[in-house]
């Protein structure tokens, strides 16, 4: 071997389910090319068992995650942030590879909102909860509450930004997700369940599958046990499917709406309450 | 006996109330907040006990410690051992006292009691269809009368939850003053089972309940289910026989059992003890913790408190 | 079989079984204390303009731990300048999530510098080192955490309106929170977009210091907060009086409140206090008993009863009376009042000679005034400032005890038969800042909830803080909200009426 020429070791990407790291249980993965066309990786192809494992480990996961104070869950995104800010060398050069223009911006991006929305989870209810005048001597109060298992199928463009546009506000009111990557660039995803794994976030609230968008999205639309699905990034031929598959269960169906990434108008309190049941209490006031 | 232990224990068979006050007894007791109670449980749970203090709190745990062992696989021989421990827990400390008793299943108390002959180590017996209690009565008090018959100097029993839960207070009681009869001069402790009683408020009536038939001792848990002793339900207990107390002149003992294998644990059970029932409790006569591998913990930390080190588990003898 | 030996309780055995708990004193070498601490201006720490410096002391001990700047009228000056500048040409414009992220820099450094703030803290305050470590220290975090998360999202809390902020806040604290009350002013106040002059209590100004220090290695833009201690009648009236100030906010006696209120009529510039109390604490005979002991103990002993809020006037239904009682006496003993560095302590020193002296006046016009006074019989250190935890009963509404502000650890006991007649009393107060409600029953504690005139109710609970939960007094004991989306409010333009903010000075 010649002076200097170091063998780099390869990445191996693999899913992300119950705060491990395994393989997809059918053994299948697909190549993961760069957008100029070199292969980086081989991801795991995730298969419907895989779904059902992840859809269990979130479900397994919500009571706990959900039962933390606001303002732990709030301090534990953060510290996500922190870890992110020290992969931003990794996450700008995954970037790179998916051919976006402003790797860095991008990256900056990402990490800025995941702080706006870590910000959110001790002031939700405060904004959009409150009590109610009702006409008789009664104390009548509405909160916010997380809806429970959240499937994501995450934007196919916007690999780190709009990946952590979706699950951030979905996770940060106690809701514990289901994401399927895009399927095109799904190593940031991958880099970001590697930060996750090393957090404080429990295992299990965050869940992350990679594969064969076509495949996977029905099999999670159709699934009993997940309360609301962000169709996002669902092709938009296989939408009505989606929703009728969706209504077995009544899943809440919601999509981001649809702005620039980068602006703003793509961060909203109303991307957290989306994911949100409000329940309403009534008691009596009498000496 | 001496007089002054005579006066303090209740004379069997005199119970201070009848079956007929049970219900208003239950509909008394006062009510608990678990919020309060579990952050004065944390808070107290948080003092910090060093050197002295601790040696003398660690000393006091093994002479109240109840060694226990509970298992379908109780061979005499699994007996014969754990009396030994018992009677010297460490061989090669002088300084180290007895434990309080050995709990045993009724078939080896003729074995247990052959083993701590001469020492002042008890023995007691779990009896009364341990650990569901739902045998039939008269097996269960034949059970009671049969172990103490046998020489067992203490019975532990369960209190009824299925009466107890389905509201059937005057029954529960009734079963409960005939369980203290059947026990004779044998020290009844009554378990309440915490895990399952589902809040605090119940924990304390069953505290008042137990009490008020006659048991010696309340004690948390039978630790054969998932849930067992933990700092709130235990001061609890401790709040409500504070309270029997002063209603009635009478001291009844308190007994943690159940997942508790670490010094700390037992030091922290010790000062929920001794801030809420005063120094008159801390006695193995009223106070007691149902334990197994906590004794080597317990070892471990004196040894460390005296040479500044940690301990390994392989220097203290497992039987 | 054995012959069990049944020893009577004798007198030694009774001895034997005293639990006397080793001393469990808190490692003081964490702090590093300074021979001297200068004011902190325009981002460093400078000498004072005045040259002059006061002694800062240990209350438990009497012993000095620092000598610290004292500001005068020309330092005052250059931090109000200074501040303004700040505002304008590094802090105005500067996005709201950028000013997020220095206050989450701040948060996190109170998390891994705890120990030493607890430490710190309890040395020149006073109050025990469990309260430091567990109460004051992570809230002062926690506070900084929460308006982090407002400072980029502050359209969201207020609908309809384009909120601004006001300029420089003028920021007087006092001394029983030292540090938690720095946290409550400098969080909302920066995270709103204002910049901020600091003027802690002369009794406890090193936790403020350590602060300063704090910010300054999170590198805020300088001048954005500055520390200027100095006694509260010189150094804040000219403070407040600075025409480049733009927003007062005072937490302190109702009498300097007033004082402060009437200087500063006339001249536009924002005010909140945070004043008084002479809290009511309500048990019901269906209450939770010995947690709401627990609640009474907490109330007027928490801080050695220096606190704001303090549940110092205890009203018991009649029927409940006497077993209560005696539950709070017993529980008065086992209080351990002592060094309180020491972990296990529970009561620690009043803060100074002045405020032991108010206490000892108060507490002998309620022996002179016929009421009967318990106090539990423990050993008092030899130096430092100490009152033993006291409970009087026999109390009438008219005696001065029930009537004044002790801010000790002396708790007046008063009886009711109604619930109509607990509020009654419970509001016949100038004072208006917190209130206890002790009952089993949700409805009752909802329908006097509603006729409290108190700015927090707590219910089965007592002194209970949160950043997010809003704080406050009516009437006597202040206007104004700390914590919670209404924290926000006093430091910022709402109706754009104030384009400028303040005067350019």
């Amino acid at each position: 071997m010649s002076e200097g020429a170091r063998v780099p070791v390869r990445r191996t990407a693999k899913l992300f389910i119950a705060g491990g790291f395994p393989r997809s249980e059918s053994g299948r993965s697909y190549e993961v090319f760069s957008h100029d066309g070199r292969l980086l990786a081989w991801a795991a192809r995730a298969s419907r068992k895989d779904l059902r494992d992840a859809v269990r480990a979130a479900r397994a996961a919500q009571p706990g995650w959900a039962g933390r104070t606001a303002y732990n869950r709030g301090q534990i995104l953060y510290r996500v942030a922190e870890l992110m800010e020290g992969r931003r060398a990794q996450f700008e050069a995954e970037l790179a590879d998916v051919g976006a223009a402003d790797p860095r911006r991008g990256v900056e991006a990402a990490i800025d909102r995941w702080v706006w929305y870590a910000g959110w989870a001790d002031k939700i209810s405060q904004v959009l909860g409150g009590t109610n005048p009702v006409a008789g001597p009664y104390f009548n109060f509405t909160i916010p509450e997380p809806t429970g298992v959240v499937g994501i199928v995450a934007p196919q463009d916007q690999a780190l930004l709009g990946l952590v546009s979706r699950v951030a506000p979905a996770i940060a009111s106690g809701n514990t997700v289901v994401v399927i990557a895009s399927e095109r660039s799904p190593l940031p995803a991958v880099s970001l369940t590697e930060v996750l794994g090393t957090s404080d976030v429990p295992a299990g609230v965050v869940n992350l599958l990679t594969g064969y968008t076509r495949e996977l999205v029905p099999w999670l639309a159709g699934h009993m046990d997940v309360n609301a699905i962000d169709v996002t990034g669902v092709p938009e031929d296989l939408l009505p499917q989606v929703e009728e598959l969706a209504a077995e269960n009544v899943k809440r169906v919601h999509r981001a709406p649809r702005v620039d990434p980068f602006s703003d108008e793509a961060q909203s309190p109303y991307e957290i309450t989306a994911l949100m049941e409000f329940k309403t209490v009534w008691h009596p006031m009498g000496a | 006996m001496s007089e002054a232990a005579e006066i303090e224990r209740n004379v069997p068979g005199l119970a201070l109330y009848t079956p007929r006050d049970a219900s208003r007894l239950v509909a008394r007791v006062t009510a608990v907040d678990a919020v309060g109670l579990e952050e004065r449980a944390a808070s107290l749970g948080r003092r910090s006990i060093k050197r002295g203090s601790k040696l003398w709190a660690l000393d006091l745990a093994i002479r109240s410690m109840d060694l226990t062992t509970l298992e379908g696989v109780d061979t005499m021989g699994r007996v014969v051992s754990l009396c030994a421990k018992a009677v010297r827990p460490d061989p090669t400390d002088a300084t180290i006292p007895s434990v309080a008793a050995v709990c045993v299943y009724p078939q080896l108390v003729p074995v247990a009691l052959g083993e701590v002959k001469g020492s002042s180590v008890r023995v007691a017996s779990v009896a009364g269809s341990f650990p569901a209690g739902l045998g039939p009565l008269s097996s269960r008090l034949a059970e009671i009368r049969e172990v103490v018959e046998q020489g067992a100097h203490e019975v532990d029993i369960v209190l009824n939850r299925s009466l107890f839960l389905g509201g059937r207070y005057a029954a529960c009681f009734e079963e409960l003053a005939a369980a203290r009869e059947a026990a004779g001069e044998a020290h009844l402790k009554v378990i309440l089972e915490v895990g399952e009683l589902g809040s605090y408020d119940r924990i304390r009536q069953a505290s008042v309940l137990a009490m008020a038939a006659g048991a010696d001792f309340i004690k948390t848990s039978t630790g054969k289910i998932g849930v067992s002793a933990s700092l709130p339900s235990a001061l609890c207990m401790m709040e409500a026989a504070r309270d029997f107390f002063h209603e009635t002149g009478r001291r009844v003992g308190i007994k943690v059992a159940g997942g508790i294998r670490a010094s700390k644990q037992a030091v922290q059970y010790l000062v929920l003890l001794y801030e809420t029932l005063g120094p008159e409790w801390m006695t193995p006569e009223l106070f007691r913790i149902g334990a197994s591998s906590l004794l080597n913990d317990i070892l471990m930390q004196i040894n460390k408190e005296r040479t500044g080190r940690y301990q390994g588990p392989d220097y203290f003898t497992i039987d | 079989m054995g012959e069990i030996e049944r020893t009577a309780t004798s007198a030694l055995e009774q001895q034997q079984r005293v639990w006397e708990y080793a001393t469990a004193p808190e490692a003081r070498d964490i702090v590093r204390l300074e021979d001297r601490y200068d004011l902190f201006v325009g981002g460093r720490f400078v000498e004072p303009r005045s040259g002059r410096y006061f002694e800062t002391i240990n209350p438990a001990t009497e012993e000095p731990l620092a000598e610290v700047a004292e500001a005068n009228e020309e330092d005052v000056d250059l931090a109000a300048r200074t501040a303004r500048e700040a505002w304008e040409e590094r802090w105005r414009d500067l996005p709201g999530k950028e000013r997020a992220k220095y206050l989450y820099r701040i948060a996190r450094a109170l998390q891994e510098r705890s120990r030493e703030f607890a430490v710190l803290e309890t040395m020149n305050n006073g109050k025990p080192i469990k309260e430091s470590r567990d109460v004051d220290v992570p809230l002062a975090a926690a506070h900084f955490f929460y308006y982090a998360g407002w400072a980029d999202k502050l359209d969201y809390a207020f609908p309809g309106r384009a909120p601004r902020p006001l300029g420089v806040a003028a920021q007087i604290t006092p001394w029983n929170f030292p540090l938690l009350m720095c946290a409550w002013k400098l969080a909302p106040a920066l995270a709103t977009g204002n910049t901020a002059i600091l003027k802690p209590a002369s009794t406890t100004p090193l936790t403020a210091l350590l602060l300063a220090e704090v910010i300054e290695q999170a590198e805020l833009p300088p001048g954005v907060v500055n520390v200027i201690p100095g006694p509260g009648g010189k150094t804040g009236g000219w403070l407040a009086a600075h025409p480049a100030i733009a927003k007062i906010a005072f937490t302190g006696s109702t009498d300097i409140g007033k004082v402060l209120r009437r200087n500063v009529a006339g001249t536009g510039k924002r005010l909140t206090l945070e004043l008084g109390g002479k809290a009511a604490n309500i048990v019901f005979e269906d209450a939770a008993l010995d947690q709401a002991v627990e609640g009474i103990i907490n109330g007027i002993f928490f801080n050695q009863g220096e606190v704001c809020c303090a549940g110092s006037r205890l009203f018991v239904q009649e029927s409940v009376f006497e077993p209560l009682l005696d539950k709070l006496k017993a529980r008065l003993d086992t209080l351990r009042v002592g060094d309180p560095l020491d972990k296990n302590t529970d009561v620690g020193a009043i803060n100074s000679r002045d405020q032991l002296r108010k206490i000892e006046e108060l507490v002998q016009s309620g022996l002179e005034e016929g009421a009967e006074m318990y106090q539990p019989d423990c050993d008092l250190p030899e130096r430092g400032f100490w009152f033993r935890p006291t409970l009087f009963t026999n109390v009438s509404q008219s005696h001065r005890i029930a009537r004044e502000e002790i801010f000790g650890p002396v708790l007046s006991i008063l009886t009711f038969r109604t619930p109509q007649e607990a509020v009654e009393k419970a509001n016949n107060t100038e004072y208006g800042l917190s209130a206890g409600i002790w009952t089993e029953k949700g409805s009752r504690i909802l329908w006097m909830a509603e006729r409290m005139k108190a700015g927090v109710v707590w219910a089965n609970t007592f002194n209970r803080f949160d950043p997010t939960s809003p704080f406050g007094g009516y009437k006597e004991s202040g206007f104004g909200r700390e914590g919670g989306r209404h924290g926000l409010e006093p430091y910022l333009d709402l109706d754009g009426a104030s384009a400028e903010g303040g005067d350019g000075a």
